[in-house]
């Protein structure tokens, strides 16, 4: 039994300990079993998946850059009927949340995909991702938009009954717009924040390294922004968030956590070392224990301003 | 899979900034294949951020060799390292060549640093078929040699053997390498893959080669490294799980 109690609660959702694996970085889960003791971890959030399956975009897709990366993977995914069929048998063997993330082209599509998935009870969660681009909209992203923001966490939140996480943009002005509306539409939390937009050129060839142009940057170099981007939300919406956007070791969980934060998502890090987590649960056990903190929880939003 | 902070052994400086690290992982050095890869993270600094990935160029017992050339930050620390400090290294990734097959001569093809898996392949492939290497460059600075046996060399330029490219210096010597059962394994730029595609496909020969696209990860979770499938498929095919080797009839390069 630990001595310290990491348990977190979001909304209704009530986790272990704070620490999630992000959308993206750890496939459907079976990849880094051989890293991770899923048993262990607070959850895991699938790769974005959409109603059909996504090829998604040609190579190049990733480049790194000064302390971070980009990436336009294009949401690649096998689709909800493969998940359920071939993904989710595998992830029954283990005692880990399953939060499912969520993409798609119109409000619809968002709206069939949680009404599909809610039936599996393996899954605990949804997280919307809303950066997508809004087809019915020419493209534009839906996550940009207040109120398609609002439209979609009401839609999705009618057909389930499971916890509602809205995964936020930073690429807007006021990010505590977006989570009012969520709120207000009875979504349960947001995640702060997804990948800032950002592209990278080869000067020799005057044409950019990824083949979408632009992509989605992460990693630490983006971590002051969602540390700031979680503040905003915490100091002006009553919302759980789960904070998100460059961790690369305990002290930047317990940074995030102290800004408002109720538990966190590690992405590019599971590139880089993919057995982080646990080392990263033991570290904050520890800190814990040495600061006299019972309960970790207690971080969240104990900033002094 | 494991990952493993490695204690370097040495750094051997070849011509030309092309280097060689020696690092002592029995764990990997004993299961690696010709062909498979490691990921490495040079530092564990945020700066360069990535691991790396470099596949096996060659083993010796517990130890494992990698070649590479100074082209980035993360290189750039590579090369400097020193007998002592230890790099983090996760492997072995990938799927390596098939080299115990029925065919009697092996053909090697390499171009510039695509000469990197091939000592290790030569020295598992031994004695049991006949082995040609045919190593290609844009200059003689970019050819590449080391562990390599029973070579010609081609020169874009023609400032060593050859002038032209690697494939055609092939074409020429088909008649001298006529043995019977011929399987040929390559890794280079992506406009040589490509010309040795269709060279082998009309020759009817077997041949495989290695891919390289930039990754993150290196075990499938990132998704970055795509490479279409000559079958019509809903999905790419990812160059660190499905290859980094591949049947050459099996992908569009």
């Amino acid at each position: 039994m630990s001595k310290v109690d990491l348990s977190v609660q979001i909304g209704p959702l009530k986790l272990r300990n704070p620490i999630l694996l992000a959308s993206g970085t750890v496939g459907y889960g079976n990849e880094v079993a051989e890293f991770v003791d899923l048993n262990k971890i607070g959850g895991i959030i699938t790769k974005s998946l959409s109603l059909k399956p996504r090829k998604g975009n040609p190579p190049q897709r990733i480049v790194e850059t000064p302390s971070g990366m980009l990436n336009a993977i294009g949401l690649a995914n096998v689709g909800v009927e493969v998940f359920l069929k071939e993904k989710i048998p595998f992830l029954k063997n283990y005692d880990v949340p399953l939060i499912c993330n969520i993409a798609a082209s119109t409000i619809e599509e968002y709206v069939e995909c949680t009404r599909i998935l809610t039936e599996e009870v393996t899954i605990k969660a949804f997280e919307i991702n809303v950066s997508c681009p809004n087809v019915k909209e020419g493209g534009l992203q839906f996550g940009n938009n207040v109120a398609m923001v609002g439209k979609i966490t009401e839609r999705v939140k009618a057909v389930t009954n499971k916890p509602v996480i809205i995964k936020l943009s930073p690429n807007v002005s006021y990010i505590s717009e977006f989570a009012k509306v969520v709120k207000e539409s009875g979504g349960d939390a947001v995640s702060a924040i997804n990948t800032l937009v950002g592209t990278s050129f080869d000067i020799f060839k005057r044409k950019p390294k990824i083949f979408n142009i632009n992509g989605g940057l992460s990693g630490p170099a983006i971590k002051p922004v969602a540390l700031a981007k979680v503040l905003e939300i915490s100091r002006n919406v009553d919302i759980p968030i789960i904070g998100i956007g460059g961790i690369m070791n305990w002290k930047d969980v317990v940074e995030f956590m102290i800004v408002g934060a109720s538990a966190i998502q590690l992405g590019t890090l599971n590139f880089i070392n993919p057995a982080a987590s646990i080392e990263i649960l033991e570290s904050l056990e520890k800190y814990c224990i040495e600061n006299g903190i019972e309960k970790l929880s207690q971080l969240t939003a104990s900033y002094i301003i | 899979m494991f990952i493993i902070n490695a204690p370097v052994e040495k750094v051997i400086e070849l011509d030309n900034n092309i280097f060689l690290l020696k690092i002592h992982c029995p764990q990997i050095s004993t299961i690696i294949k010709p062909g498979q890869f490691l990921n490495i993270r040079v530092s564990e600094t945020i700066y360069p951020l990535l691991r790396r990935p470099f596949s096996v160029c060659d083993v010796e017992g517990e130890y494992f060799y990698i070649m590479f050339n100074v082209l980035g930050e993360g290189t750039k620390i590579l090369a400097e390292k020193h007998l002592g400090d230890t790099i983090d290294v996760l492997g072995p990734l990938g799927n390596g060549f098939n080299f115990t097959g029925s065919y009697d001569t092996a053909i090697i093809v390499g171009g510039g640093l695509g000469a990197a898996p091939f000592p290790y392949l030569i020295r598992a492939i031994g004695n049991q078929k006949k082995v040609y290497s045919f190593i290609g460059g844009k200059t003689y600075k970019d050819v590449i040699t080391h562990g390599i046996k029973n070579i010609s060399i081609a020169t874009d330029d023609g400032s060593l053997g050859f002038k032209g490219t690697v494939v055609e210096l092939l074409k020429d010597n088909l008649d001298l390498l006529n043995s019977g059962n011929i399987k040929i394994f390559a890794c280079g730029p992506n406009a040589m893959l490509r010309t040795l595609k269709e060279f082998s496909i009309n020759n009817n020969f077997e041949c495989e080669v290695s891919t390289e696209c930039a990754m993150a990860c290196g075990f499938g979770i990132c998704q970055g490294c795509p490479i279409e499938s000559t079958e019509k498929s809903d999905k790419y095919l990812l160059v660190c799980k499905d290859g980094p080797v591949f049947n050459v009839k099996d992908v569009v390069i």
